[in-house]
C-alpha cells in the first residue's frame, strides 16, 4: 500500500440524528421568539412569550406581535422548510449536492406567472372583476411553477423513463423560455409596474400576512410529508438510479413524487414570499457537513434549517436598514453566493 | 432457477442480445464469458429486470418477470453493477447497510445489523468500515459494493426462505490476484447456501476454477453453454475470442488457460 492509502482519512465528526434533529428543533424556537421580538420596536422574549400566551392582549406589543410580526414569523418557517426541504430531495433525485429547485423549472415558471399579473393583471380586472382579487398573483406564481415543472418532466420523457440528465436541460430550456417571456412583458411595462417587478424578484415576507400563510400552508405541508416518506429511496439513488432500481426502489414513481412536491412547495413558498434564493442550496449542504448524506436526517434538517435561517435572515431585513425594510432575498443571496462559491471551491479542491 | 427463453433486444437496427435461452441455476455458479460488446451487460439488465426485452421471456422460479414490481425482485435478486460513483460522503459502513432497503419496515429488518456484519465478514472490508466511500480506491470500492449485494441476499440460516439470486457484472475487474480468489470463493460458497450465482468474468482461469457452468456470449447470441468442461475447450474459447487458446492440465488435474 502506499503512503497516500495509508495516510489517515479525514475524521468523520457527524452529530447524531436526535442530536442535529433536536438542536435545530430548538434553535428554530430561539429565532421564533427572537423574529417577535426584534424589529423597530424591541420586545423583549418574556413579554413576547406572555403575549403568545394570551397573558397579555391589549397592549401595544400585544398589537405588534401578534397582528404583524407572527404571521410573518410563520410565514418565513413555512417557506424556509420548503425551500429547504425541496432543495434537499432534488439533490438526492439528481445526485447533485449542487442541484437547485430552480433547475427544473420551478422558479422561472413562479416569476412568468406573477409577472404577467403585475403587467397584465389590470386587463383581466377589465374583463374578469373576479381577477382583483389580491390572491391572483400568488395562485398565479404557484401554477406557474407547477406548470413549469410539468413541462419539464413531459419533455424529459422518453418511452415512459425520464432521463435525468435530459430533465436538467429540460429544466434549463424551460427556464430560457420562461425568461424570454418575461423579457417581452417586462419591455412592455410602465414605471411602476417595473418597479413591482423588481421588488417581486428580491423577495420579501412583508406582504404575505395571514393570507400568505393559509395560502401556502397546506401545500408547504403537504409537500414536507410527501418528502420525509421518500428518505429511503433517496439515499438509494445516491448510490445510482439502475443501483437504486436493483434495491427496490420504483424510480418513476419516486423521481414523480419528489418533482410534484418540490413544485407544490417551492410554487407556494415562490407565491407567497417572491425568489428567495440560495435557501434551497446552502441549507442541505449545511446540514450534511454536520450530520452525513442519510436523507432521513437530511430531509427533516433541511426543513428546520430552512426555517432557522429565513427567520434570521428576515431580522436582519429589519434590522440592517430600519426604519426601511430590506428585500429578504438581497440578504439570502448576499450571504448564500459567496458560500456557493466557496463550497464549488472546495469540491474542486477535493478533485471530485 | 431463472430461465431465460429465446431473450432479444435490439438498439437501432443492431441486435444486442439475439435469441438468447439459459438459466442460472440455484446453487451453482455459471459464468458469463464473451469478448468486449458481446452483449454481457445487456444480458444482465433483461435477467435482472432492468429492462424489457423486445422479444422472449424471462422466467423466475416459474413466475414472469413481469409480475413482480422493483421491490420484490430486489428481494429474490441482487446485482452488483460495472460503475458505481457516488458523489455524496457515505461511509463504507452506510453504503452496505443500503443493501437491507429492499427489507424496511418488514421483519426481516430485525436481521439488518447482523446481515451487514455477515457481508462485511465475508468480503473482508472490516479495515474501511468506517472510511468514506468516496476516499477508497477503484478496487476496494467493488468490493464495498460486493458487501452490499450481499447484505440484500443476506437471510438467517433455517429461516422461511426464497430462492435468491446473485448477479455480478465484471465483480473482479478493479481487483488485485487475491482479492479476486476471496470475491468468488465467497460466491462458491453462497452457491453451497443454494443461491443462483451468475457472474461476468474476463479472467477465463477464474471461471475455469470457480465456475460450474459457462456461458459463451458472442454477437448477442450463445456460442455455447454447459458445464464448464465441455465449453472452456481450446477450440471454443479461440473462436469466440479470436485469438489462440491453449488449455494445460495442471498436475493435480485441473485446467489452466493460456491466452
Amino acid at each position: 500500500m502506499s503512503v497516500a492509502r495509508v495516510a489517515r482519512p479525514p475524521a468523520l465528526r457527524r452529530l447524531p440524528r436526535a442530536v442535529l434533529l433536536g438542536g435545530l428543533a430548538m434553535l428554530l424556537g430561539l429565532a421564533f421568539l427572537l423574529a417577535l421580538g426584534i424589529g423597530a420596536m424591541q420586545i423583549p422574549a418574556g413579554e413576547v412569550l406572555r403575549v403568545l400566551f394570551g397573558f397579555e392582549t391589549d397592549s401595544q406589543a400585544a398589537a405588534i406581535v401578534l397582528g404583524l410580526r407572527l404571521p410573518r414569523a410563520v410565514l418565513a418557517i413555512l417557506v424556509g422548510a420548503g425551500l429547504g426541504i425541496s432543495g434537499a430531495a432534488l439533490q438526492g433525485l439528481f445526485r447533485n449536492p449542487l442541484a437547485d429547485p430552480g433547475l427544473i423549472g420551478i422558479s422561472g415558471g413562479a416569476a412568468l406567472g406573477a409577472v404577467s399579473v403585475i403587467v397584465l393583471g389590470h386587463l383581466l380586472i377589465a374583463l374578469l372583476p373576479l381577477a382583483a382579487d389580491p390572491h391572483l398573483l400568488p395562485v398565479a406564481a404557484f401554477l406557474g411553477g407547477l406548470a413549469a415543472t410539468f413541462a419539464t418532466e413531459r419533455l424529459a420523457h422518453h418511452r415512459g423513463v425520464a432521463a435525468t440528465g435530459i430533465l436538467l436541460l429540460a429544466g434549463i430550456a424551460i427556464n430560457a423560455m420562461a425568461g424570454a417571456i418575461m423579457g417581452v412583458l417586462i419591455y412592455s411595462s410602465d414605471d411602476s409596474q417595473l418597479r413591482e417587478i423588481t421588488f417581486w424578484t428580491m423577495g420579501s415576507l412583508a406582504k404575505g400576512g395571514w393570507s400568505g400563510v393559509t395560502l401556502s400552508a397546506p401545500f408547504v405541508i403537504l409537500a414536507v410529508l410527501m418528502l420525509l416518506r421518500c428518505a429511503a429511496p433517496l439515499n438509494a439513488m445516491l448510490l445510482g438510479e439502475r443501483e437504486a432500481h436493483h434495491l427496490g426502489v420504483s424510480i418513476e414513481r419516486l423521481k414523480r413524487v419528489v418533482m410534484i412536491a418540490g413544485a407544490l412547495a417551492v410554487g407556494a413558498s415562490v407565491a407567497v414570499s417572491g425568489i428567495i434564493a440560495f435557501v434551497g442550496v446552502v441549507v442541505p449542504h449545511l446540514v450534511r457537513m454536520a450530520a452525513g448524506p442519510d436523507h432521513r436526517v437530511v430531509l427533516p434538517g433541511s426543513a428546520l434549517l430552512g426555517a432557522v435561517l429565513l427567520l434570521v435572515a428576515d431580522c436582519g431585513a429589519r434590522v440592517i436598514v430600519a426604519p426601511a425594510e430590506m428585500p429578504i432575498g438581497l440578504v439570502t443571496s448576499l450571504i448564500g453566493s459567496p458560500f456557493f462559491l466557496w463550497l464549488l471551491l472546495r469540491r474542486k479542491g477535493l478533485g471530485a | 432457477m431463472i430461465e431465460a427463453r429465446d431473450l432479444a433486444l435490439r438498439i437501432g437496427a443492431r441486435n444486442i442480445v439475439d435469441g438468447v435461452s439459459f438459466a442460472i441455476r440455484p446453487g451453482r455458479v455459471t459464468a458469463l464469458l464473451g469478448p468486449n460488446g458481446a452483449g454481457k451487460s445487456t444480458l444482465i439488465s433483461l435477467l435482472s429486470g432492468e429492462h424489457r426485452p423486445d422479444g422472449g421471456s424471462v422466467e423466475i422460479d416459474g413466475e414472469a418477470m413481469e409480475s413482480f414490481d422493483p421491490l420484490a425482485l430486489a428481494k429474490r435478486r441482487a446485482v452488483l453493477l460495472q460503475h458505481s460513483s457516488l458523489d455524496f460522503d457515505f461511509t463504507v459502513a452506510e453504503v452496505v447497510a443500503l443493501g437491507r432497503l429492499p427489507f424496511r419496515a418488514t421483519r426481516d429488518a430485525l436481521d439488518d445489523d447482523e446481515a451487514c456484519l455477515a457481508a462485511r465478514c465475508q468480503s473482508g472490508i472490516e479495515p474501511l468500515w468506517s472510511r468514506l466511500y468516496r476516499t477508497l480506491s477503484g478496487g476496494e470500492r467493488q468490493r464495498v459494493q460486493f458487501a452490499r449485494a450481499l447484505a440484500q441476499i443476506w437471510r438467517r440460516e433455517n429461516g422461511v426462505s426464497v430462492r435468491r439470486y446473485l448477479m455480478l457484472d465484471e465483480p473482479t475487474s478493479a481487483l488485485d490476484l487475491r482479492h479476486r480468489r476471496l470475491l468468488l470463493e465467497s460466491s462458491r460458497r453462497l452457491a453451497g447456501e443454494g443461491i443462483g450465482v451468475l457472474a461476468v468474468l474476463h479472467d477465463l482461469n477464474l471461471a475455469a476454477d470457480y465456475a460450474d457452468d459457462v456461458v459463451l456470449l458472442d454477437n448477442g447470441r450463445v456460442m455455447a453453454a454447459g458445464e464448464k468442461d465441455q465449453v472452456l475447450t481450446q477450440e471454443n474459447l479461440s473462436a469466440c475470442f479470436m485469438t489462440p487458446v491453449e488449455i494445460m492440465t495442471r498436475a493435480d488435474g485441473s485446467k489452466a488457460i493460456l491466452a
